[in-house]
């Protein structure tokens, strides 16, 4: 069993005082360190305070250990002592112990700090500074966008640039690795969808309209949507953070000074290979939905599956399906583009690194919504 | 102080260590003796970093035993291995210091921790510490605010807060120019003497190495173990073993010059 410093303090050391005329002679016997630091001085100060000296003596020969922690708690009684007028006296201290008080210096102890903490602004000092921010941020993003296409157009020129392996390297760990839980939640989308529209519709007997509702949700909204958000979260956060990383090892650095754009090495296969996988992974959130609606047409509306899914296709057009694509492709871009685009923006740290990380997901989530607010507006007017 | 006059503070016995099937340490036995400064040399991947890593509690052997006061920090449970590290301070090869804290906040973790203190002494001791490294005044300094051989020095101040038994260091003097690291090897030689803190360093730089060892052990990749044992200086001028030569006198090892792949 180590030493545990919490165990019997108290019977480590051992104080003794002896009064002479008006010197308090204390002997300190035992072991005095940082564990047992309070005990002591507060024993030490209490019995000061009660002899009232004008003179200390303080005897070390009898200690067998002390560490700096407790060297200065004692160099601090005596400044208290001094403080009110007392003579405290250090005496019989051995090879180890003035080693210590040695390496205590006073100056460096009333050294004031040279950095002060900083306090918060004022009010509008701070609206001004969140306002510069936010206008500053926007200006990145889209100095970041414009790096971004011209990197892409630049890559399509130049085929032979393209890093095939990356792509693909993305295109498993957004797409492939993504199927299990895209599939698992447009599944039980669509099985709640078709759950409550059928509790709504049998009171006007037109259960067969619960498979329209499914597939019509499905594919023109929450299939994008949704995979669009899972995305986000399972690819957006991981960009953002693999960037940032490289920027806190200086790895950005590496590739510059290397002659590489790293807006091109790094952002242009993620973005590239998310623009290709979502919209794959939107078809199979499409059909996990309306997989999930089959279900409770089965066993709760007595539709056959062949019924669901003539009425399902009836209801789909190609358009519908066509815009979804599109919408999932943008989302692609916007996610992938902003995770990237926070990772270049850490500097230092690892707070940097969960700061951004979060903030790529936050701003993906809300560039989607915004996105597919237009989407809706154009297709109804292009419909 | 003169190592063999002393006692030990922690004994290694037989120690092995394995990635998988791949042996790194084989029956590797030492002593670490009260008050000195051991350091621990070789090449690169003969298993200094496992070594250390092993004796710190990070990671566990395949085999052997590290005792200190009498427990086997390899085998026991995580109490004792928690007194362990209250005993034990470790500076990490880049300072390892907590970037989102200044340094005032970094060293009075372990005090805040581990102590009962009010904040008026801790902030005293923050201070004694500080002044004991050479940073007097830089407690609300952030570490991204420092230069190298300053964080590393931040990190000596955090790693003696509690006032350990025993120092280890990983890879002391790495990326500090000439000046910076003289500094530094001044300062462990200054809190070694003033303190009587035990160190344990692993480093390359042979200057740091004449200069701050008490005694060196030196592992070998292909002999899995300690292949060198003792002063510095004496293991530059007496040592027989090629290995040793090599490391000590800054050569490429002998054989290969001679097997005319050089000389051709």
């Amino acid at each position: 069993m180590i030493a545990d410093n919490k165990q019997d303090l108290s019977k480590r050391y051992e104080i003794s005082y002896v009064k002479k005329n008006t010197n308090l002679l204390i002997n300190l016997k035992g072991e005095f360190r940082l564990k047992n630091l309070k005990l002591f001085t507060n024993e030490i100060k209490k019995s000061i305070r009660n002899q009232t000296p004008d003179t200390i003596t303080i005897d070390f020969s009898g200690i067998s250990y002390i560490d700096s922690a407790a060297a200065l708690a004692i160099i601090q009684i005596q400044k208290d002592a001094a403080g009110e007028k007392i003579n405290c006296l250090l005496i019989n201290l051995n090879d180890e112990a003035k080693g210590i008080f040695s390496v205590i210096h006073g100056e460096a102890l009333d050294q004031m700090p040279f950095k002060t903490k900083k306090f918060k602004d004022n009010f509008l000092i701070q609206i001004g500074q969140a306002s510069l921010d936010i206008a500053s941020n926007i200006v990145t993003f889209i100095t970041f966008v414009g790096e971004l296409l011209s990197a892409i157009v630049y890559t399509i020129f130049h085929p032979k640039s393209l890093r095939v392996k990356d792509i693909l390297f993305y295109m498993r760990r957004a797409g492939v690795d993504g199927l299990p839980i895209v599939g698992l939640i447009s599944l039980l989308i669509g099985l709640i969808i078709a759950f409550m529209s059928f509790l709504q519709f049998r009171q006007f007997g037109a259960n067969i309209y619960v498979p329209s509702l499914v597939s019509f949700a499905m594919v023109k909204e929450l299939g994008p949507i949704m995979t669009a958000i899972l995305v986000a979260g399972r690819s957006g956060s991981a960009f953002a953070a693999e960037i940032g990383t490289m920027v806190v090892n200086e790895e950005v650095d590496a590739l510059n000074t290397m002659g590489f754009d790293p807006v091109r090495f790094l952002a242009v296969p993620k973005v590239l290979a998310t623009i290709i996988v979502v919209p794959i992974l939107t078809i199979y959130a499409d059909f996990f939905g309306v997989i999930g609606g089959l279900i409770v047409g089965l066993t709760g509306l007595d539709l056959t599956a062949h019924t669901y899914f003539t009425q399902s296709l009836k209801t789909i057009k190609v358009f519908d399906v066509v815009t979804s694509l599109i919408k999932a492709a943008v989302f692609a871009g916007l996610i992938s583009g902003i995770g990237c685009q926070r990772g270049f923006q850490v500097r230092a740290g690892a707070q940097d690194v969960g700061k951004y990380t979060t903030s790529a997901v936050v701003s993906a989530i809300f560039l989607i919504v915004v996105a597919d607010s237009i989407f809706a507006v154009i297709f109804y007017y292009i419909q | 102080m003169h190592p063999s006059d002393s006692k030990s503070i922690i004994v290694v016995e037989n120690l092995a260590a394995s990635f998988g099937s791949n042996i790194v340490l084989e029956n590797v036995s030492f002593q670490v003796y009260k008050g000195e400064i051991l350091v621990i040399v070789g090449e690169s991947g003969c298993g200094k970093s496992t070594l250390l890593r092993i004796m710190i509690g990070l990671q566990k052997p395949s085999s052997g035993k590290v005792l200190f006061q009498g427990v086997d920090i390899a085998s026991t449970g995580e109490e004792d291995l928690n007194n362990y590290r209250q005993n034990i301070g470790v500076l990490f090869q880049s300072g390892a210091l907590f970037s989102s804290m200044t340094l005032k906040e970094n060293i009075a973790l372990p005090l805040r921790e581990y102590t009962n203190l009010d904040s008026a002494m801790i902030n005293m001791i923050i201070k004694m510490k500080l002044g004991m490294v050479n940073l007097a005044g830089y407690e609300n300094h952030y570490p991204s605010e420092l230069s190298g051989g300053m964080k590393k020095r931040a990190g000596i101040a955090r790693a003696i807060a509690l006032d350990p038994i025993v120092l280890f260091f990983d890879e002391l003097s790495a990326g500090l120019d000439p000046v910076t690291a003289v500094e530094l090897d001044d300062l462990i030689i200054k809190t070694n003497e003033a303190l009587g803190t035990t160190m344990v360093i692993v480093t390359h730089e042979l200057e740091s190495i004449y200069k701050i060892a008490d005694r060196v052990i030196m592992l070998d990749k292909t002999a899995k173990g300690i292949v060198a044992e003792g002063d510095p200086l004496e293991l530059k001028e007496k040592a027989t073993d090629p290995r040793v030569r090599s490391f000590f006198l800054r050569q490429m090892t002998e054989p290969d010059l001679q097997d005319g792949f050089y000389v051709k």
